[in-house]
């Protein structure tokens, strides 16, 4: 039999290890796979800021912990907005979690998205896929500052019309006239009358000046490089294109190690990298 | 205080060889602010003065094998223990001749076990009426540490772990309350193991930075002594308490040269001259396939690491299902889980796993922390089942001319 495991001996206080409980305020079905929580905490006072692009680490009572972006409007700071799909053990139980339940938070992680950088400039966002949860957040931000930017262009990617995420949202950012919104579907629908192709195809008509726009890219791995290409093809500096990565985080906090990719922490150094930082890293197999 | 000359033939000798050692080599080793001549029965009185208000950690025999473990008295430490270590084999033994000595080589279980616990619960979460409560495990202040018999490679480790684990933005908190106030005694080493390469690391065999006292055993006939140094205040208040015999003066130079001869004597060797650029370089080497096939992924180099310091956690359910224990345990990149995510893991063939756990350690440390993950102890080497050597597997691909680019997969940029 194996031993007892040994018990820690660290104050809470200095433990970046321990989560707060958070109440489920809200739950909508997004997709047939794709779900938005919203919490707020249970401690008055633990309401927090977050920068778009940031990440959480939402505790599942007995199942585990996962790393979420955060998808709400950074200037609601009483709740915290995550919106994912149901594709492992743990968001599959957090899936089924109702209004009134309770969660466990750290956070929020990561490097955000380099907004105040765009402003005077043209802003790109490509999203593929859940990739437009993470994205959502900098969106909002730059809406509501619409005036310090130039052009701002969404392009956005998804398997089918029926993998649309935030549709409603999507038809009332289309309606704006200070806003290009453009989205694709791989495989379409009888009743699908937009475009069909991958996300990539959308970059090179997208209303933008390449030599003076920054770019935000979040997506599949492969969407991300692809997009990079195209984006450089059309001239944009890979110091210019930001993309936010994915790896497996146990802590979120760069003591597991799980996210190590080559010399980078993902967690602490990343999500959101200038592309130029980790296109070497990204274009080999298995690194 | 002046190095002895009889020093530098030594290092210039290394560096005709071709073998480059890291600037703690060559860095003058820090002054002793007191230092004493040990007899055996001084380092029992040692012990105990420890002992009052430090958990005192000693190399002690075990199942065959030198390991770490708590001890009472001087007695327990396993003196006289000889470890011959190769790729795959480590033996002990007790040969008569070397009673009084140290045992030689590093331990066989890194001292991380002690400051980095291979299982532990960090947190308990309870759930009871739809409410939900994290509560955080703190026994209290918990004993000091003292380290005593830490090899100059282990007590370089000490520091490589500082890193990650205690120095980040967020300090891990169970290795940063062992760490608080710990004590050490470090023993410099006068006879290499066959697995050792100290010397090409830069870590040893004399005691670098972070030892509260230092200890050189003396050769000659007649009882063991050893000359003992104090690094830091602490260090010298235990001298002074010890009252043991002033060292005289020609004591320190017989340790030197003990040392150095050491250094001349390593099993193994690793030319670090630009080490994680060439090895970079060749991130679609053949040689990693060639070490895949033979490379089991178990994991045994990452576990028997002193430096090796991820972990996963997992939650351990009480029957009526109310409380979640979280419970922290090592874990190996070289596990397929390891890099899972949603639809596979990233680093699936052993050839990326094992490159993956070279590379950190030998370059891409150097990028996150500023030196190399490895401390040259050779435990990778000893105890990994098929006899992999890292001093061989880094010199086949970093000794190799670069190419003229990695490939690159589908989406990779001119």
């Amino acid at each position: 039999m194996n031993p007892a495991p040994e018990i820690a001996t660290a104050t809470a206080a200095a433990d970046g290890m321990l989560p707060e409980v958070w109440r489920v305020d809200r739950v909508r079905r997004e997709t047939h796979d794709t779900f938005t929580l919203e919490l707020g905490p249970e401690r008055p006072g633990s309401e927090r800021a977050f920068e778009p692009g940031q990440f959480n680490m939402l505790y599942v009572f007995g199942v585990g912990e996962v790393p979420i972006s955060i998808s709400g409007d950074p200037r609601r700071r009483d709740r915290v907005v995550h919106t994912t799909r149901a594709v492992g053990r743990v968001t599959n139980v957090m899936s089924g979690l109702k209004t009134g339940g309770r969660i466990g938070l750290r956070g929020p992680y990561g490097t955000p998205w380099p907004v105040a950088a765009a402003q005077g400039r043209d802003v790109v966002l490509v999203a593929g896929g859940i990739g437009l949860a993470p994205l959502r957040p900098a969106l909002y931000a730059i809406l509501h500052r619409r005036n310090d930017f130039r052009n701002v262009v969404l392009l956005y990617g998804t398997r089918s019309p029926g993998d649309i995420l935030f549709r409603q949202e999507l038809e009332r950012w289309r309606a704006r006239f200070d806003l290009d919104v453009h989205v694709t579907v791989d495989r379409g629908a009888p009743s699908w009358k937009g475009n069909v192709g991958v996300v990539t195809t959308l970059v090179q008509k997208a209303p933008f000046d390449p030599r003076n726009a920054v770019a935000f890219i979040c997506g599949p791995e492969v969407m991300i490089r692809f997009t990079a290409a195209e984006l450089q093809r059309r001239g944009v500096p890979l110091d210019d294109v930001h993309i936010s990565m994915e790896r497996n985080m146990k802590c979120g906090i760069g003591l597991c190690g799980h996210c190590q990719l080559a010399g980078v922490f993902v967690c602490r150094d990343g999500p959101v990298f200038p592309y130029s930082r980790v296109a070497d890293l990204v274009t080999q197999w298995e690194v | 205080m002046a190095r002895p000359e009889i020093f530098f033939p030594a290092v210039s000798w290394i560096r005709l060889g071709g073998l480059m050692p890291g600037p703690g080599a060559i860095a003058p080793r820090p002054a002793a602010l007191a230092a004493a001549l040990l007899a055996q029965a001084d380092l029992e009185r040692l012990i105990q003065l420890l002992a009052r208000d430090h958990r005192v950690i000693a190399p002690v025999v075990r199942d065959g094998a030198v390991v770490c473990d708590e001890i009472r008295t001087a007695g327990e430490i396993a003196f006289g223990a000889v470890t011959e270590q190769a790729p795959a084999r480590y033996r002990m033994t007790m040969p008569g001749d070397h009673a009084a000595r140290w045992p030689t080589g590093p331990p066989a279980t890194p001292w991380k076990r002690v400051l980095h616990p291979s299982e532990l619960t960090i947190w308990r979460a309870v759930r009871r009426d739809g409410r939900l409560v994290f509560e955080p495990i703190d026994s209290g202040p918990p004993r000091r540490l003292a380290l005593v018999g830490v090899r100059p490679c282990d007590l370089a480790a000490i520091g490589r772990l500082d890193a990650p684990l205690r120095d980040g933005p967020w300090p891990d908190a169970a290795y940063a309350a062992r760490r608080r106030g710990m004590f050490v005694l470090a023993v410099q080493c006068t006879e290499p193991c066959g697995t050792c390469f100290c010397a090409s690391m830069g870590t040893g065999p004399d005691a670098g930075p972070g030892a509260d006292l230092v200890l050189t055993e003396l050769d000659g006939a007649g009882p063991a002594r050893s000359l003992l140094e104090a690094r830091t205040t602490a260090g010298a208040a235990m001298v002074v308490a010890l009252g043991a015999a002033e060292a005289p003066e020609d004591a320190a130079d017989e340790a030197h040269l003990a040392v150095d001869r050491a250094r001349a004597r390593m099993g193994r060797a690793l030319d670090t001259s630009q080490l994680p650029a060439r090895l970079l370089a060749h991130f679609e080497h053949p040689r990693w396939e060639t070490v895949a096939k033979k490379c089991l992924t178990c994991g045994n180099c990452t576990f028997a690491c002193p430096t090796c310091f991820c972990t996963t956690v997992e939650d351990r359910l009480d029957l009526a299902g109310e409380t979640a224990a979280r419970l922290r345990r090592w874990d190996t990149c070289f596990s397929v889980d390891f890099s899972y995510m949603h639809g596979g893991s990233v680093r699936l063939s052993p050839r990326s796993r094992y490159r993956q756990w070279l590379t950190h350690k030998l370059a891409t440390w150097h990028e996150q922390f500023g030196t190399s993950g490895c401390v040259g102890c050779g435990r990778c080497i000893t105890w990994c089942p098929v006899g992999i050597d890292i001093t061989l597997e880094a010199a086949a691909v970093a000794d190799t001319a670069p190419r003229t680019g990695p490939t690159r997969r589908t989406g990779a940029h001119p």
